[in-house]
C-alpha cells in the first residue's frame, strides 16, 4: 500500500513497497506521461519533481515515498500546457518523437526555478536527459525563451 | 493522431448531424488514390456508400462541414516530421486553410480491405515524402477540382472563372463565394477524376510547400503528458509481460523456474513463446518484471556461443584479402594496374563496430487474440508487414486481423523490422480474449537489436607525381543486411546491393561522387549469427567514413588540401560539387582562418536521393580530448518542403550519427551482446552537442529524402577535421576508444 500525493491531489495506491515510483505513476496512478527509458537513472525520461526537486522516478522506491511527500508529474505543470517552458516548446517546435520531452520540459522546468536566467554552460550542466531523436539545440534555445518569458 | 477506427465517432456524430440538419446524406469528400493511381469507381462508390452509411470515410482528403479538413497519412510518424510534411503537399494542392488541418492514421486494415488504396505504408529509406509525393499531391489536387466543380454547377458558370483559395471557391465577376465545408456535399458526389489527367502546381506557384515557420501538427500534445505511445496503451482487463528472448540469438530455450514464479504475487502465468523466448504475464508490468529476475531461463549452447568481437574482427579481417564470396560493384579499367605503376602506393585499413538503435520507447506490442480475430496495437514503421506479421503468427487470415498504429517513441529503422509484433501475438494467443501487452525491458530491447553492421575496408589508391589518383580499390568486408532481412532484393549474383551505398557508379539513390578511371569497389559478404538491420543512414554511415577519411589521408600524401584536392576530381558531379562547396563558404574555408587550436575537415557524400555534405571545427587538447566547437551540415535534398523540419531532422541526424561515431559500439561476448543500457551504451547528450549550421540548397527538378543523408557526413567531417589536427587519421570508431594523442 502507498500514500501518495501526486499533482496535489492523495492517492489510495495498491502497491508493493519495492516498486519503483515511476511504474506505481504510471500504472497504478494512471498518469502514462512520465516515461520509462531505462530504468537505471540514466537518461531522464522518468523525471518528476518531489519537493520541487528534480528527481529519476525509476530509482525511487515507492516504499521510501512518504504521504506528506508532493510529487509533481508532467501532467500536473499546468492546467493547460501554460507554462513558460510549456510554451517556449511549442513556440520552437522542440519535440520529434516526443518521447523523452516529459523529462526533458521537468528538468527545465527545475532548472529555472533555481536559476532564472540560465547561461548555455549552466543549461549542458543541467539537462543530462537523452534525446535519442536529438533535439538538443532546439532544447536550448527553448530553455532560453522560457527564461526570457518568465523575466517579462 | 488518431487511428481512423479510433475517430470514427466523431465522424458518424457530424454525419448524423447534419443529416438531420442538412440535405446532403454525405459526411465528407472522399478521395482515394493508390501508389498506382486512380482508385476504381466501384471503390469510390464504396467508400461514398461507407460515408452514408457507417459514417467512416475513407481515402486521402475528408474535409467537415466546418471546413476541418482531415488529411490521412499512410506512412509512420516517429519524430522525423513526415505527417506534417505529406499534409502540407495534400493542402498546398488542395488549396485549403492550413489552420484547419489535420492528420490521421488509415489502418493496415482497412487499406488491404480497400485494394491498398493508399499505397505501401513503409517507412523507411527516407522516403516518406520522395516516395509519395506525386500520388498525395494529385489527391489534394483532385479534390480542389471537384470542389470547384461543385460549385460552378451550383452557380452555372464556367469552371474556370472560379478560384480555390484558402478552403474557400470565389467567382470575381458575380462576386459569389462559398466554402468548401459548403460544397462537400455536391463535391463528393462527382466522379473522382483520372488522377493522372489532375495537373499539379509549378513548384514555383508553392505557397505552402517550402515556406519557412510551417509548425508541426502534432506538438501539442507531446509537451503534457497527453501523447499516448504505445506503451502507453491502456484497454480494459489489459495484462503486462515482459519478455526474454535468446541472448545468444537463435538458441533453443531449455527450462526455466515456472513454479516459483507463478507463485508471485501479481503473476499470472509464465509462457514459452516460440522456441526460444519466455514471458511473464502479471497485472503490472513490475510484477511481471520481478517475476522474469526469477525465472532463471537456461538455453541450449551452440557453437554461436563462441562467436566474440575478436572472433568477428579475424572473420572480416580475413575478408579484406580473399578471394572468396568477393562480390564486386563499381567498377571501371583496371585500378589494380593503375596502382602498381604509380609514383606512390598508399593503404589503410579502417573499421566500424556494430551500433543498436536504442530507440528512446523500448519496444512493445499489444495484442488480442480469439479464434476468429486478432488485433493488435502497436508503433510500427511499416503497418503493412504488422498486419502481415500479425496474420502469421495468429494463423489467422489478414482479413481477420487488425494493426492499430500507435505513435513511435522513435523509430530509426529499428521499428521496421516486426520481431517484437510476432512475440506479442504468439504470447496473446496463449491467452485468449485478453489483451496483453508486452513491454521489453531496455536491457532486453538492447540484447534483441536489429544491429547496424560490423564491418571493416581496405583501402588502395596509386598517386602520381602532381598527386591526381591513378587507381582507387576499396573493399568492404561484413554481414549483409539484405541477405538476413529481405533475400529477395538481393542482386542476381547473390550480392547485397544495400553494401555499395553511396558508392555506386550511378543511380539516384547514392553515386559515388569522384572521377576516377581505374577503380574498384569490392564486398566480401561475411554473414554471422547477430541479426543486422537497417539502423538511419544505414550502409551509408560507414561507407562514408571509409571513403573521405582516406580521402583526406590521400589528399595529405599528395601534398594537397583537401577542399580542392576533392574539387579536382568532382566536374562530372555539379550537384555533389555544389553542396560541397556550400558548406566550404559557410564555414569559411578558404577566407577564414579558425580559432587557434582549432582544426577543420570536410566530406561529402549521395545518400537517399540527397547530396550532403559537411564542414567541422574541432580541437584535440594535449591529453587527447576531443570538442567540436561547430559544425555546418548540407544538404540539397532537391525540394524542401518544410525547412524547419528538415533543420531539426539535419541536427537530429548529428546526434544519432555522430553520437554513435563519439561514443558507441555493441561488444559480442560468448556470442551475446554486452552493452544492455546507456550506462555502458552513452548516447551524446546536450552537453556535447555541437552547434550546428545547416545550408539547405534544394537546386529542384528532383526530390531527395532527408532524415537520413545528412547522417553520414557529420562523422567523416570530425573525423578529417581530428587528423588535421593531430596528424594522425583515426581508422576505427568509435572515436571515444581512440588514442589521439600519442
Ligand atoms: S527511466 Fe529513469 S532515468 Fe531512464
Ligand atoms: S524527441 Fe524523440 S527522444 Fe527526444
Amino acid at each position: 500500500m502507498a500514500n501518495l500525493n501526486i499533482n496535489g491531489k492523495m492517492l489510495d495506491l495498491k502497491v508493493d513497497g519495492d516498486t519503483p515510483l515511476l511504474w506505481v505513476i504510471r500504472e497504478q496512478a494512471g498518469l502514462t506521461g512520465t516515461k520509462y527509458g531505462c530504468g537505471v537513472g540514466q537518461c531522464g525520461a522518468c523525471s518528476v519533481q518531489i519537493n520541487g526537486e528534480l528527481q529519476r522516478s525509476c530509482t525511487i522506491s515507492v516504499k521510501d515515498v512518504k504521504a506528506a511527500d508532493k510529487i509533481m508529474t508532467i501532467e500536473g505543470l499546468s492546467a493547460d500546457s501554460s507554462s513558460p517552458v510549456q510554451k517556449a516548446w511549442l513556440a520552437l517546435d522542440v519535440p520529434q518523437c516526443g518521447y523523452c520531452q516529459s523529462g526533458q520540459i521537468m528538468a527545465a522546468t527545475a532548472l529555472l526555478a533555481k536559476t532564472p536566467k540560465p547561461s548555455d554552460a549552466d543549461i549542458d550542466a543541467a539537462m543530462t536527459n537523452i534525446c535519442r531523436c536529438g533535439t538538443y539545440q532546439r532544447i536550448r534555445a527553448a530553455v532560453h525563451m522560457a527564461a526570457d518569458m518568465k523575466k517579462a | 493522431m488518431k487511428n481512423v477506427k479510433q475517430n470514427s465517432n466523431s465522424t458518424a456524430q457530424q454525419v448524423s448531424r447534419r443529416t438531420i440538419v442538412g440535405a446532403s446524406a454525405v459526411g465528407g469528400l472522399a478521395l482515394g488514390v493508390g501508389a498506382g493511381g486512380l482508385i476504381t469507381k466501384a471503390l469510390a462508390q464504396k467508400v461514398l456508400a461507407d460515408a452514408t452509411t457507417a459514417g467512416e470515410v475513407s481515402a486521402w482528403v475528408v474535409i467537415a462541414p466546418d471546413d476541418q479538413v482531415t488529411i490521412r497519412i499512410a506512412r509512420s510518424e516517429m519524430g522525423q516530421g513526415t505527417l506534417t510534411g505529406l499534409a502540407q503537399m495534400v493542402a498546398e494542392e488542395l488549396e485549403c486553410d492550413w489552420t484547419k488541418v489535420k492528420a490521421e492514421y488509415p489502418t493496415p486494415g482497412q487499406n488491404l480491405a480497400r485494394n491498398r488504396v493508399w499505397g505501401d505504408m513503409s517507412t523507411g529509406g527516407s522516403r516518406g515524402i520522395r516516395g509519395s509525393q506525386d500520388y498525395v499531391r494529385q489527391g489534394g489536387a483532385a479534390a480542389r477540382g471537384m470542389l470547384l466543380q461543385a460549385a460552378a454547377t451550383l452557380w452555372g458558370v464556367p469552371v474556370d472563372e472560379l478560384k480555390a483559395e484558402n478552403s474557400t471557391v470565389t467567382h470575381a465577376k458575380s462576386g459569389k463565394s462559398t466554402t468548401y465545408g459548403k460544397l462537400v456535399g455536391e463535391a463528393s458526389k462527382l466522379p473522382v477524376p483520372d488522377l493522372k489527367t489532375v495537373k499539379l502546381k509549378d513548384p514555383s506557384a508553392w505557397k505552402l510547400i517550402g515556406k519557412a515557420g510551417v509548425k508541426r501538427l502534432d506538438t501539442a500534445d507531446k509537451l503534457n503528458g497527453k501523447q499516448v505511445y504505445a506503451i502507453d496503451l491502456k484497454l480494459p482487463d489489459m495484462l503486462t509481460a515482459t519478455i526474454m528472448d535468446a541472448p545468444v540469438f537463435g538458441n533453443k530455450l531449455k527450462s526455466y523456474d515456472e513454479a516459483k514464479v507463478k507463485a508471485m504475487p501479481g503473476v499470472k502465468g509464465v509462457y514459452k513463446v516460440g522456441d526460444t523466448a519466455v514471458a511473464v504475464v502479471a497485472e503490472t508490468f513490475w510484477q511481471a518484471k520481478k517475476g522474469l529476475d526469477a525465472l532463471s531461463p537456461v538455453w541450449d549452447e551452440t557453437a554461436n556461443n563462441k562467436v566474440s568481437t575478436a572472433s568477428i574482427a579475424e572473420l572480416l579481417k580475413a575478408g579484406l584479402t580473399s578471394n572468396e564470396g568477393i562480390f564486386t560493384g563499381n567498377k571501371a579499367g583496371d585500378a589494380d594496374a593503375a596502382i602498381a605503376t604509380s609514383a606512390k602506393k598508399i593503404s589503410a585499413t579502417y573499421d566500424s563496430p556494430y551500433w543498436n538503435h536504442v530507440t528512446m520507447e523500448p519496444m512493445n506490442c499489444t495484442a488480442k487474440w480469439t479464434a476468429d480475430k486478432c488485433e493488435v496495437w502497436v508503433a510500427t514503421q511499416n503497418g503493412d508487414a504488422s498486419l502481415a506479421a500479425t496474420a502469421e503468427a495468429s494463423g489467422l487470415p489478414p482479413s481477420k486481423c487488425e494493426v492499430y498504429k500507435v505513435h513511435l517513441g522513435g523509430g530509426f529503422g529499428r521499428r521496421g523490422f516486426q520481431d517484437y509484433t510476432t512475440k506479442a501475438v504468439l504470447l496473446a494467443k496463449q491467452l485468449p480474449g485478453i489483451p496483453v501487452k508486452t513491454i521489453w525491458t531496455r536491457e532486453e530491447d538492447m540484447r534483441q537489436g536489429r544491429f547496424r553492421p560490423v564491418s571493416q575496408c581496405k583501402l588502395d589508391a596509386g598517386l602520381d607525381a602532381q598527386g591526381n589518383i591513378t587507381g582507387f580499390k576499396m573493399r568492404i568486408s561484413g554481414p549483409s543486411i539484405l541477405t538476413a532481412v529481405a533475400p529477395s532484393r538481393l542482386n542476381k549474383d547473390g550480392s547485397d546491393p544495400a553494401a555499395y551505398q553511396g558508392l555506386n557508379a550511378d543511380g539516384p539513390e547514392g553515386q559515388f561522387g569522384y572521377d576516377i578511371a581505374d577503380r574498384s569497389i569490392e564486398y566480401a559478404m561475411r554473414n554471422l549469427h547477430i541479426p543486422v538491420g537497417f539502423w538511419r543512414g544505414v550502409n551509408n554511415n560507414q561507407n562514408a567514413v571509409y571513403l573521405e577519411c582516406f580521402m583526406d589521408e590521400l589528399a595529405k600524401e599528395a601534398g594537397q588540401e583537401p577542399l580542392a584536392f576533392r574539387r579536382k576530381m568532382m566536374a562530372k558531379y555539379p550537384k555533389h560539387l555544389g553542396i560541397l562547396n556550400a558548406v566550404a563558404e559557410k564555414i569559411g574555408w578558404e577566407t577564414t582562418k579558425p580559432a587557434d587550436g582549432v582544426f577543420r575537415g570536410i566530406a561529402q557524400h549521395m545518400g537517399y536521393g540527397s547530396y550532403v555534405a559537411a564542414a567541422a571545427e574541432v580541437s584535440v587538447s594535449d591529453r587527447g580530448k576531443l570538442k567540436v566547437h561547430r559544425l555546418v551540415m548540407g544538404t540539397d535534398c532537391g525540394y524542401a518542403v518544410n525547412p524547419d523540419q528538415i533543420e531539426a531532422q539535419v541536427q537530429g541526424s548529428v546526434a544519432y550519427g555522430l553520437g554513435a561515431s563519439l561514443y558507441q559500439k555493441i561488444t559480442i561476448k560468448d556470442g551475446r551482446v554486452v552493452e544492455e543500457n546507456f550506462d555502458t551504451y552513452e548516447s551524446m547528450r546536450l552537453e556535447d552537442f555541437p552547434k550546428i549550421e545547416t545550408v539547405l540548397k534544394p537546386s529542384g527538378g528532383f526530390w531527395g529524402g532527408v532524415g537520413e543523408p545528412t547522417i553520414c557526413v557529420a562523422a567523416p567531417a570530425v573525423l578529417n577535421a581530428i587528423f588535421a589536427a593531430t596528424g594522425k587519421p583515426v581508422r576505427s570508431l568509435p572515436i571515444r576508444d581512440v588514442k589521439l594523442r600519442a
